[in-house]
């Protein structure tokens, strides 16, 4: 028999090794796939893992994904860290998304560097007050964030349909829900020239190192961790648990309202209603997928990344359904969270117990 | 073999991951034989009643009952051989009567007839000399009352064999007195008693045979009557541990910390309620506040702490009143607070001590700017480790790994090198090895010979006359008044415990 049992102390190779055997599983399971629809699961995997990133073009369209990704989950690990299950970035995305365009939209005859900033900051502080709607429903009336974050998403997307098909519609846009087109002084400049790739990656990586250096260095990346680990030790200690989960929510819709800003400002330069692909939600696997570490989900972003443009690609080469990246996203969470129980976790055989234990007793006496 | 002999193990060995709880132990039981098991925390008394009772089963090792080699899969085959056994945590539905709570274990058949079964509790109560109304509801009992619930239950369900763990813990020494009337009386009619306990007065007055466990083996058998305390205590820790602490006289100055006519509202229905709370407290020395568990010993030290915002009421120190700061402003003030769950509140248990000094000990240097400074943390915990002889690897193991006397070594230490002007310790010594509590004793002393004034929450009266100035009791939310030490006998705590006094009486005394 099989017996899964508490193991003395939590695993720390498994803690980082679940990742790999996750992402292994994911592929097995992908290759099965493949087989069972009847396509080349080599080519399957290649088109889906390999070409994406063979290329420059690749590598920066790569970019271009984990951005969005980068920021969301670096805004996340603040409050999962702290045990404050915020499921609403997507929604801070697409305030921020909203509000980034309202502002460009208004100074898109304004030629000066200072335009860019102002539309910067107004997504940032767009996702900030969705997440602090989140944030005082929580701290007081103590609603649970995870049901509070799901269904203000969907009214941030309501509200994003509604002003694209309405007030902010290009008057000369052919009847297409869009804005206009922002002015060249919103528009992120691009990291590499001649590519997509724009500067919002490098906000992602600068919210990578700030949250590294919070856990690692700062009191309040401390008292966030001790709030998660143990709340009562924390009230004990006096870190007020109100402060710290707007803390975490603010940044959340801070990093995540920017990430939107940037995607309006940057490849798209327009509000169009499909603006996120689900950029909020593939975040929240994201921060799993990387240890709430700030290394791992530099890594982790790029990866899920990857299953972006690796559905794209199968869309196209392969005649694949568009649900095969969400697909192989779930596998991957699946198996993630599978795996994870074994850092706390260990299998053992277990003998059938009563004649052998009994022979062992007799034998000794 | 003997027909009067009701239990015995042999070579019971239990292992969990990382720890072998019981290691060999052999057992003998006779009928009508009350018998201790002895054994600091972490002994494997718990684990052994578990064995007996069938909530685990041992990996070796075999087990006789009145004679016959059984092998026990669970509780309810447990009960019906003929072992009842009653935890320290009550397994009551407290929304339910007496009646119901105790129809809930038996058969069906049994439980059905309502009228009968009240009768049966009516006979049995009378006759055991333990008062109970069976219509009455389990909320509305005292925790003494609730445990004659659970013995009823088991005597109903004809056990000849009863297993109580540390029954006494939760009862005033009236009632204690109350409760070893019954144990003589059903040993006497033949129910065999085990009875553990880590109280050696106790034991010697009531138990015929004792077993002693230490780190899960039998250190050794008496008779507790025949043995002194001091015999048996030495088979518990071993021999290179110091058993007592001499405290000196001390010497209380000026009025540190001042409270008034405090008040706070549980909101949990079971809860208990601070009522006109008041007491004073001079620098340099210890007030003790005795009280039978959940009568508002951590109500009182979260209204001290900050945890709790109290609804009314003053608490003052050194004339600045604190009753509207938070735990992290109070501290800045210099108020100390070792809470008695030592793992999960005193300190987070997967974080290193390291981290576990920054919990609290963030105001002595150890944040600049809000950055942490490392070198200074784990400084300030080497320090604390030093000082205070905590046994572990250094100051990266983590809360979790080390044992309770020794975290609670280093929680006192991380609090008490904070030069605190209060301390307010909750059951210091709960739990803890002799040598540790010894240690503790000792700093606390030290602490209020430095000019600190220490309230110390404690249900261990030895520990209270020991080491307090002053003793007074919490009942049901209210304090009694402090009395000198020196003047207070145990029956007069005793009633206080109870909730036998005036709280007029109580203000003025404190006043």
């Amino acid at each position: 028999m099989l017996l899964l049992e508490r193991r003395p102390v939590d695993s720390s190779l498994m803690r980082w090794a679940s990742p790999l055997l996750a992402l292994v599983l994911t592929v097995i399971t992908g290759f099965i796939l493949f087989l069972a629809m009847g396509k080349d699961p080599v080519e399957g995997l290649r088109f889906f893992f390999i070409t994406p990133i063979s290329d420059l073009m690749g590598l920066a369209e790569l970019g271009l994904k984990m951005a969005p990704l980068l920021l969301c989950a670096a805004g996340l690990t603040v409050c999962y860290r702290a045990k404050i299950w915020n499921i609403g970035a997507e929604g801070h995305f697409l305030m921020g998304a909203l509000g980034a365009s309202i502002v460009a939209v208004q100074l898109v005859d304004v030629d000066s560097v200072w335009v860019l900033p102002v539309v910067l900051v107004a997504g940032t502080l767009a996702g900030m007050a969705w997440a602090a709607l989140a944030a005082g429903l929580k701290t007081h009336l103590n609603c649970n964030e995870i049901l509070t974050t799901i269904m203000l998403n969907y009214i941030a997307l309501n509200l994003l349909l509604y002003t694209v098909h309405g007030p902010l519609k290009d008057p000369y846009g052919f009847g297409f829900p869009q804005s206009v087109m922002f002015g060249d002084s919103a528009l992120l400049p691009d990291l590499i020239p001649g590519t997509r790739l724009h500067l919002g990656l490098a906000f992602g990586l600068l919210a990578a190192v700030a949250v590294w250096v919070m856990f690692a260095r700062s009191f309040i990346g401390f008292q966030l961790n001790v709030v998660g680990q143990d709340h009562r030790a924390a009230a004990f200690a006096g870190f007020g648990a109100r402060r710290l989960t707007w803390f975490a929510f603010l940044v959340g819709g801070a990093t995540a309202g920017l990430a939107g800003a940037s995607e309006v400002t940057g490849p798209i330069g327009q509000l169009v209603p499909q603006v996120s692909p689900g950029y909020g939600y593939t975040a929240i696997i994201v921060v799993f997928l990387g240890r709430m570490h700030a290394l791992g989900i530099v890594v982790a972003s790029a990866l899920l990344a990857l299953t972006f443009i690796g559905g794209e690609i199968l869309q196209i080469a392969m005649n694949m359904p568009k649900a095969v990246t969400g697909l192989f996203q779930g596998l991957l969470l699946f198996y993630l969270l599978t795996c994870d129980a074994f850092i706390h976790y260990r299998i053992r055989l277990k003998r059938p117990a009563h004649p052998s234990t009994h022979s062992t007793a007799t034998g000794e006496a | 073999m003997s027909s009067a002999l009701r239990l015995k193990l042999e070579n019971i060995v239990k292992e969990y991951p990382g720890c072998r709880a019981n290691d060999g132990i052999d057992l003998r039981v006779e009928a009508g034989e009350i018998h201790a098991l002895l054994g600091e925390n972490g002994a494997g008394k718990s684990t052994l009643m578990k064995v007996i009772y069938g909530v685990v089963q041992p990996d070796e090792g075999r087990m006789f009952w009145n004679g016959h080699e059984v092998r026990v899969n669970s509780p309810a085959q447990a009960r019906s051989m003929g072992i009842g056994m009653v935890f320290q945590h009550f397994s009551l539905f407290e929304t339910l009567t007496v009646a119901e709570n105790i129809a809930l274990s038996l058969p069906p058949f049994e439980a059905r007839d309502r009228k009968k079964l009240d009768q049966r509790i009516r006979e049995v109560s009378d006759r055991y000399g333990m008062t109970l109304d069976p219509r009455r509801y389990v909320s509305t009992l005292s925790v003494g009352e609730r445990q004659r619930v659970e013995i009823i239950r088991c005597l109903i369900q004809e056990s000849t064999l009863l297993i109580l763990d540390e029954p006494t813990s939760v009862l005033t020494p009236q009632e204690v007195a109350s409760l070893f009337a019954t144990l003589r009386q059903l040993a006497k009619e033949g129910c065999s008693i085990l009875f553990i306990s880590h109280k050696l007065e106790e034991v010697r007055s009531l138990c015929h045979n004792a077993t002693v466990l230490r780190q899960g083996r039998v250190s050794g058998d008496c008779r507790p009557s025949e043995v002194s305390a001091t015999d048996i205590a030495r088979l518990m820790v071993g021999d290179d541990t110091p058993i007592s602490t001499r405290v000196t006289a001390a010497e209380p100055g000026e009025v540190m910390l001042s409270v008034q006519n405090l008040e706070w509202q549980s909101q949990d229905p079971f809860g208990t309620s601070l009522r006109q709370v008041s007491l004073e407290l001079r620098r340099g020395e210890i007030v003790g506040i005795a009280g039978v568990a959940g009568n508002g010993q951590d109500e009182l030290l979260k209204a001290l702490s900050g945890e709790t915002r109290v609804d009314g009421g003053s608490i003052t120190l050194e004339g600045k009143g604190l009753e509207k700061l938070g735990p992290d402003q109070r501290r800045g003030m210099g108020v100390a607070i070792v809470p008695e769950e030592r793992l999960g509140r005193g300190a987070v248990p997967k974080m290193t001590l390291a981290d576990n000094a920054l919990l609290t000990a963030s105001g002595q240097g150890l944040v600049q700017r809000g950055m942490i400074r490392f070198e200074r943390v784990r400084e300030f915990s080497r320090e604390v480790i030093r000082r205070f002889g905590v046994r572990c690897t250094g100051e990266t193991s983590t809360a979790g790994s080390l044992s309770g006397g020794n975290l609670q070594k280093y929680i006192i230490g991380r609090e008490a090198l904070q030069n605190p002007r209060l301390l307010v310790a909750s059951h210091p010594t709960w739990g803890v090895d002799v040598g540790s509590a010894v240690a503790i004793h000792e700093a606390l002393v030290k602490l209020r010979d430095e000019g600190a004034a220490i309230v110390l929450i404690s249900e261990d009266l030895d520990e209270l006359y020991q080491l307090c100035n002053r003793i007074g009791a919490l009942c049901a939310g209210r304090l009694s008044p402090l009395a000198p030490t020196r003047e207070l006998d145990i029956e007069q705590l005793g009633q206080w415990m109870a909730g036998e006094f005036d709280s007029a009486e109580a203000n003025h005394a404190a006043a």
